[in-house]
């Protein structure tokens, strides 16, 4: 994601003379142009763009019963500063992002850089770690919550065999949010090791046999060449596993029950907007806590360019 | 010689050692769904448990197909995430040649509208998207899921960064001979782009496939779910019954098993491509 070059061939020759013809086609090209992209830009425009500034509108009015709605100011933001739910999820959300990205973005610099190796096997294991990317979430919740099941759960039989009494993984309102983190980081690795690994191989092969030769161990190597080289990667990654994950949904709607002791501890910023939004029918404030989530990514997407002046290496 | 030898045997070890510690991990989880989805109830719940069940109960799977329409579930998802794909990589890739490849009035402008759409996480567009649908009569129906899946500012952009690095004397010769955009487009550029097109393609499978929150919020009926719907829904129902919960799993996810095991490279790269651009 480095700057986009919007303007690729704009230095077309213009000394020559426009005659009528040069006229007609460049008339014809606006024509084809606007006809081409005229489908998706009118589909974003209707499905995407017009509901952004809908959005921000409804944020300013309070729901009735039956579709009606009335403008009332300021008031979803001001319920906001009081709402304790609000508060709660977005604690649960910032714990969560904390754990998941930085150990997400660990753990799969490791798998890849393992990868990167010559050892044998490696489509075999590229294959496995690959293979909860694919998978549906509500799949992936629904197999975790068995393993994690207190009584009859694997992961709680196998730690019993060490004499260790398991908790109960999902329902305990301490524990809960962490097993969700777990699931979240042993479904994404995958997805960034990928990543990871095109950004490896493409590392010029001759930064590591200067280093050989000069005798630098493998440590070294990798926090002198393979880190800073792979800097802008990182940086890709890290800024759209934030932006994911402060959207988890999924995993704590299909892990969580509605009426879990462990829900308080587990919502997320987008569970409490779905639940406004289409349970309690309270869609003013869900439009709210929806532009606050979208003023929230904005300003951390930006402290992030700002920072990465600090520490993203460009060639 | 002999030492460094050594050394480098041990450090493979230690490689493959961290690396099948790590898979075991991520596959343990897959077998005991198909594991737990042939035993019986009371096997799924002993203690200490079951590991291989006696009697494979392939009757579990015929039950998940009794309890819900499971069947039209997948035809349902099937559907939608075979139009929106299609959809996707024609009408991005159409608006991604003209943002590419021509010069008109208004185009950096329009791709900045497009990019914003990039920008905006998804919870901002659901409200009104799905007062749309109520607007238009689309509640419980296929298309709700299907026409705003149809446009993709990110396949969009993805589309252009691939039409953007392909030389311009192509196109140059085919206009000399009298081919219109659409003509090039079709017959010169589309085919240059494949690689392009095969990530969006299996970015946009992939997503169709596996979505929950918008086919849950506009489908609720079981004429019209998907299959991660129906799995949320199966799950309600059987609470505690884990056989049948892990059949209806191991079958949702089963048809994406299959087309990555068949297209594995065409995932790993697409997914590369998707990030390193």
């Amino acid at each position: 994601m480095k700057e986009i070059p919007l303007q690729a061939e704009v230095k077309a020759p213009k000394k020559f003379k426009v005659s009528s013809l040069t006229k007609t086609r460049k008339r014809s090209d606006y024509l084809w142009a606007y006809l081409m992209i005229a489908p998706t830009m009118l589909g974003l425009i209707i499905f995407y763009l017009w509901p952004i500034i809908q959005t921000f509108y409804f944020s300013f009015t309070e729901w009735g019963a039956f579709g009606q709605y009335e403008w009332t100011g300021l008031d979803n933001y001001k319920r906001m500063l009081e709402d304790t739910n609000l508060l709660k999820s977005f604690k649960n959300t910032g714990i969560y992002i904390i754990f998941t990205v930085p150990i997400g973005i660990f753990l799969s610099i490791l798998v890849a850089v393992l990868l990167n190796q010559k050892i044998k096997g490696k489509s075999v294991y590229r294959t496995l770690y690959f293979l909860p990317v694919i998978t549906m979430p509500a799949a992936i919740a629904m197999v975790w919550k068995w393993l994690y099941n207190s009584d009859y759960g694997l992961l709680n039989y196998l730690l019993s065999l060490i004499g260790i009494k398991g908790p109960q993984w999902v329902s305990d309102p301490k524990i809960a949010l962490y097993s969700i983190i777990v699931v979240a980081i042993w479904s994404g690795i995958g997805y960034n090791m990928v990543i990871f690994l095109s950004g490896l191989q493409g590392i010029p092969k001759m930064y590591y046999e200067a280093a050989e030769i000069d005798g630098a161990g493998p440590i070294r190597v990798f926090f002198k060449i393979t880190l800073p080289l792979l800097s802008p990667v990182i940086f890709f990654v890290s800024i759209m596993s934030l932006i994911g994950a402060f959207q988890v949904f999924d995993l704590i709607f299909m892990m969580i029950g509605k009426s879990s002791t462990a829900l308080e501890s587990t919502q997320s910023i987008v569970y409490l907007f779905y639940q406004y939004a289409f349970v309690l029918n309270d869609k003013g404030y869900a439009a709210a806590i929806a532009v606050l989530l979208l003023i929230v990514i904005l300003i951390i997407t930006v402290i992030q360019m700002v920072l990465q002046k600090k520490w993203v290496h460009y060639d | 010689m002999e030492r460094t030898k050594q050394l480098v045997t041990s450090k493979t070890f230690l490689i493959h050692f961290i690396l099948i510690v790590g898979s075991v991990a991520m596959v343990l989880p897959f077998l005991w769904m198909i594991l737990t989805s042939l035993k019986t109830y009371a096997e799924s719940i002993h203690v200490p448990p079951v590991f291989i069940p006696k009697d494979f109960q392939w009757g579990n799977y015929k039950e998940v197909f009794g309890l819900l329409p499971f069947f039209k579930f997948m035809y349902n998802t099937i559907i939608i995430t075979e139009l929106r794909t299609v959809g996707q990589l024609f009408l991005c890739s159409l608006a991604a040649y003209a943002f590419a490849r021509i010069e008109f009035p208004g185009r950096n402008f329009l791709f900045l509208l497009a990019l914003t759409v990039l920008m905006v996480p998804g919870q901002v567009f659901l409200l009104p998207q799905y007062m749309i649908m109520v607007k238009l009569g689309w509640l419980n129906s296929l298309q709700a899921v299907i026409v705003p899946g149809l446009f993709s500012a990110f396949g969009t952009f993805l589309l252009r960064q691939f039409f953007m690095g392909l030389p311009k004397e192509l196109e140059e010769a085919a206009r000399l001979d009298g081919c219109n955009h659409f003509q090039i487009y079709w017959r010169i550029m589309l085919p240059l782009a494949k690689p392009g097109l095969i990530a969006l393609g299996i970015f946009t499978t992939l997503w169709s496939w596996n979505e929950l929150m918008w086919p849950m919020i506009v489908n609720s009926s079981p004429e019209s779910m998907t299959l991660s719907v129906g799995l949320s829904s199966l799950q309600g129902q059987y609470l505690t019954n884990y056989p049948i919960l892990m059949a209806g799993s191991f079958l949702a996810i089963l048809p994406m098993l299959i087309l990555f095991i068949f297209l594995q490279k065409q995932f790993i790269e697409g997914i590369a491509v998707t990030g390193g651009k």
